[in-house]
């Protein structure tokens, strides 16, 4: 049995899991992100978790310290770093960040819950088969590397006693040939399903960094989410003004451009990566289109919308639009796309993102339909 | 499940010869212990106050969670784990080096002698592994009873209140028990009030609570409760520290929640003297290990890590000041003045300084001087008593102060007055504010409302808050807290909802 504390321990984890989830808005809408940690953990910035306790308030009441300096020499910091409130100081009993670790399932889960996520039904028969070997049986047969010896030794010890060979008094136990045994594979077969998402994004003049950062916070949870639910995923990112190009994330959420805006063009570069890489048969796509809502002409919506008609949503699970308001745009795409194809298209998903509050509502418009 | 074992071969080889030089030295313990464990127990042991059983709570787990994660990233490392009792458990780390093993030993056998011999321990329980052990199985019993959320919410209440004590407790000998206690039944005796017929109901709840020896004292708590108008239990409590006890006798509260809050308060008293004896008591296991190491055990070829391992202990900070090396250095001074009597009125009212720093007299009373002192002082009269002017300087130590400028903490002073002040207010009431009861009869409508005696630090309001939400919920009606924010008396009012500041 475990140790009593590891029970302790759960219940803890499930308080940290409930505060994050209870503000789970908050994060979202500040834009303040986990941090990935790299071995499939992410860092979540943590509220402290302390018991209240009547105690001495401001970390700027100064303390003591040891060694040498002058008056007036600073003994902490970074010069600059001039936000009050940042000089953590003194006293054992200072602010106590706490650092807690969480897996992406974790995580997942808890934007699952909190916005009531329907699990996705991966498409139809595009689940790719794999097989993966897991040594988790015992075989008499195997290379050296792979002997038990705990087991061989049971075995020898098994043989001994039953044919009498054993003594007691002078408990030796030889392993002979048969005795051996050795670790060896279950073959299983699991079940991949491959999605891709594919980011575009207007970078035109008209959208400005508080709408980039609205997108960027957006795609993380969705990116998250679909993390949960697939086994592979890869993400495309496609920016575009009057032209468009596939980019990198970094330039992705960097990138501001000036001029005009062909929405056609992005679907375009969209519907060529899906025809050379993702076979629709195998991939679960997820195009997501990120704008203010402004395009050139009612031309090259009509454009947009035959692209989108013809190409792209046969193809896909779900078409996303998220319209990030913005004071120069104009909104008419998402008019456009509404008249067309309204609330209720089965595989078209509309999505108005006023301001940082509304982003978890979006993320639910997205996600909430368990495509 | 054995996670820890006794020792054995060289191990215990090294225990006895560390042992003996302890005992020649003066030094004088209950038996010691030692239990040999790899990391993960250790984690636990730390993170349960060094006792193997707990009562269920997550914060045990939380620190477990952040210990466990400070080794696996190598910020911090614990190297020894003790506790206050008879025999004396002591946990050495299976993965140390001998010269770690010894080093802790010789430090251990200091704390030992230090639990054993200061005044302020000697009011806690000894056998408090059996008692800790008896907390967890009635917690225990209680969830299975009441549910598990419901007491684990209820103990968290309590946590908030765990700072909210009286250090005078731990000097109430049986004998001042006593006389109380008579003295308050002449009190009630005179005010001829029968309590006869309530003794037995009386008699079953203190049988329930668990207290520090004062199970008859509890008999009045309740009963004021009871059968008294509520200017009485102002009179008993008004100006006490201990808020726990008052919450326990006077709020209206279920048999098994005061029972917890026994419970809880005292785990606080146990816990509280090792608080108010940190520097005292590091300092003194620092001086002994030292002494130990550098005089008998430590071998030519182990002198380089000892220093390094000794080093790494004393190292000084400019954002805080190191217990260890200040207990150390303040045991190590007293000595040396003791010696060189470097004392009394004659030298304290020399004014040459040259004359005084070549002071010399043969008195060589050192040792027995800081066996003394580790008897009758703690960290406040320690300092109070033994900080002196030339040690502030020697060691370096500054006052520092929040430059709102440069958002910098930048030195301020060393003068050695203000260096002494600040160290003693850090210390005192150790380290919390401190915070009494005024009446539980606020204007008249039963509301509690608490006195924070304010000492030129505010309190921290957004805690504050949550702490008078706490509150609240024992003593279900509103809680008042009189206190100073930014040189302006307010009362902050918490009705339930909010907290309100109050005209």
């Amino acid at each position: 049995m475990d140790h009593p504390i590891k029970r302790d321990h759960a219940r803890f984890r499930k308080i940290v899991k409930g505060r994050v989830r209870d503000n789970l808005r908050k994060y979202v809408s500040s834009g303040e992100m986990p941090i990935p940690k790299g071995n499939g953990q992410f860092k979540v910035p943590m509220p402290s978790i302390d018991t209240p306790r009547f105690k001495f308030g401001d970390q700027k009441q100064g303390g003591l310290g040891q060694g040498d300096g002058d008056q007036g020499e600073p003994i902490d910091g970074q010069e600059g770093e001039g936000e009050p409130g940042q000089g953590e100081a003194g006293e054992g009993e200072g602010s106590k960040e706490l650092d807690v670790e969480m897996s992406m399932d974790e995580l997942a889960s808890i934007l699952g819950e909190e916005l009531e996520l329907p699990f996705i039904e991966p498409k139809g028969k595009k689940t790719m088969e794999s097989t993966v070997d897991r040594y988790t049986s015992i075989g008499t047969v195997g290379p050296d590397s792979l002997k038990h010896l705990k087991r061989t030794y049971k075995q020898a010890l098994k043989r001994q006693i039953a044919s009498g060979v054993y003594d007691p008094d002078n408990p030796v136990v030889i392993p002979i040939r048969s005795d051996y045994r050795y670790r060896s594979a279950d073959t299983k077969v699991e079940f991949d399903n491959s999605a891709v998402v594919i980011y575009m994004m207007d970078v035109s003049g008209s959208m400005g960094d508080e709408q980039k950062e609205i997108v960027r916070t957006e795609s993380f949870w969705i990116n998250l989410w679909l993390k949960s639910q697939y086994k592979d995923i890869e993400v495309r990112y496609i920016i575009h003004d009057a032209t468009a190009k596939e980019v990198d994330e970094e330039t992705f959420f960097r990138t501001r451009e000036s001029g005009g805006t062909l929405i056609s063009s992005a679907l375009k570069l969209c519907k060529e990566i899906i025809d050379s890489d993702y076979n629709s048969e195998d991939w679960n796509i997820y195009p997501f289109h990120f704008s203010d809502g402004d395009n050139w002409s009612t031309d090259d919506t009509k454009l947009c919308l035959e692209i989108l008609d013809n190409e792209i949503i046969p193809q896909s699970n779900v078409f996303c639009y998220g319209q990030v308001e913005s004071r120069y745009g104009s909104g008419q795409f998402y008019k456009d796309l509404h008249s067309k194809y309204g609330e209720s298209a089965d595989n078209v998903i509309l999505s108005k993102i006023k301001n940082k509050d509304a982003i978890l509502d979006s993320i639910k418009d997205f996600l909430g339909k368990g495509k | 499940m054995n996670r820890t074992k006794s020792l054995s071969g060289e191990l215990l080889r090294l225990k006895e010869e560390i042992h003996q030089y302890a005992v020649d030295y003066g030094l004088d313990f209950y038996p010691v212990l030692f239990e040999v464990c790899n990391y993960d127990t250790v984690c636990i042991l730390a993170a349960q106050g060094g006792f193997p059983s707990r009562y269920p709570h997550w914060r045990f787990g939380m620190d477990y969670d952040q210990l466990s994660k400070g080794n696996t990233y190598g910020f911090q490392k614990i190297y020894e784990l003790v506790i206050n009792t008879d025999p004396c458990y002591a946990y050495l780390l299976n993965s140390n080096r001998t010269i770690d093993q010894k080093l802790v030993m010789a430090h251990v056998y200091g704390h030992a002698d230090f639990f054993k011999n200061n005044a302020w321990f000697s009011s806690t329980d000894r056998k408090m592994m059996d008692v800790m052990a008896n907390h967890s199985t009635k917690i225990r019993r209680y969830m299975e009873r009441y549910g598990q959320d419901t007491v684990e919410i209820f103990i968290d209440r309590v946590l908030s209140l765990e700072n909210l004590l009286d250090v005078n407790v731990l000097f109430e000998t049986s004998e001042v028990k006593s006389n109380r206690k008579k003295f308050q039944k002449l009190v009630q005796e005179e005010e001829g009030i029968e309590y006869e017929n309530e003794r037995s109901s009386a008699s079953l709840r203190s049988f329930m609570r668990s207290k520090i020896g004062e199970k008859d004292e509890d008999i009045e708590g309740p009963k004021e409760e009871d059968s008294r108008p509520m200017q009485d239990i102002d009179e008993i409590y008004k100006g006490s520290r201990d808020i726990m006890k008052f919450m326990m006798d006077v709020a209206p509260l279920k048999e098994w929640e005061a029972d917890i809050i026994g419970i809880l308060r005292e785990e606080a008293y146990y816990f509280l003297p090792q608080r108010m004896t940190k520097i005292m008591n590091e300092g003194w296991a620092s001086y002994w290990h030292s002494k130990i190491m550098t005089q008998h055990a430590c071998r030519a070829s182990e002198i380089v890590d000892f220093a390094d391992v000794h080093a790494g202990v004393m190292a000084m900070s400019k954002q805080s000041i190191n217990p260890y090396k200040i207990g150390i250095e303040l045991f190590r001074d007293i000595e040396h003045r003791w010696d060189t009597g470097k004392f009394g009125k004659e030298y304290q009212e020399c004014t040459n300084m040259a004359e005084k720093e070549s002071w010399y007299k043969e008195t060589n009373q050192g040792k027995d001087k800081i066996f003394e002192v580790r008897r009758s002082h703690n960290d406040i009269t320690f300092i109070d008593e033994f900080f002196t002017q030339e040690f502030c300087e020697r060691q370096q130590l500054f006052t520092y102060d929040y430059n709102p400028r440069t958002g910098r903490n930048e030195i301020s002073t060393r003068d050695f007055s203000e260096v002494k002040n600040k160290l003693l207010s850090q210390l005192t009431n150790f380290g919390n504010p401190i915070i009494e009861v005024e009446t539980s009869n606020d204007q008249n409508r039963g509301e509690l409302l608490l006195n924070h005696i304010h000492q030129g630090v505010d309190l921290d309001l957004n805690y504050a808050g949550d702490t008078l939400n706490n509150m609240f919920a024992l003593w279900k009606r509103p809680v008042n807290l009189k206190t100073v924010q930014d040189g302006k008396q307010v009362v902050y009012c918490f009705d339930g909802r909010e907290m309100k500041t109050r005209s």
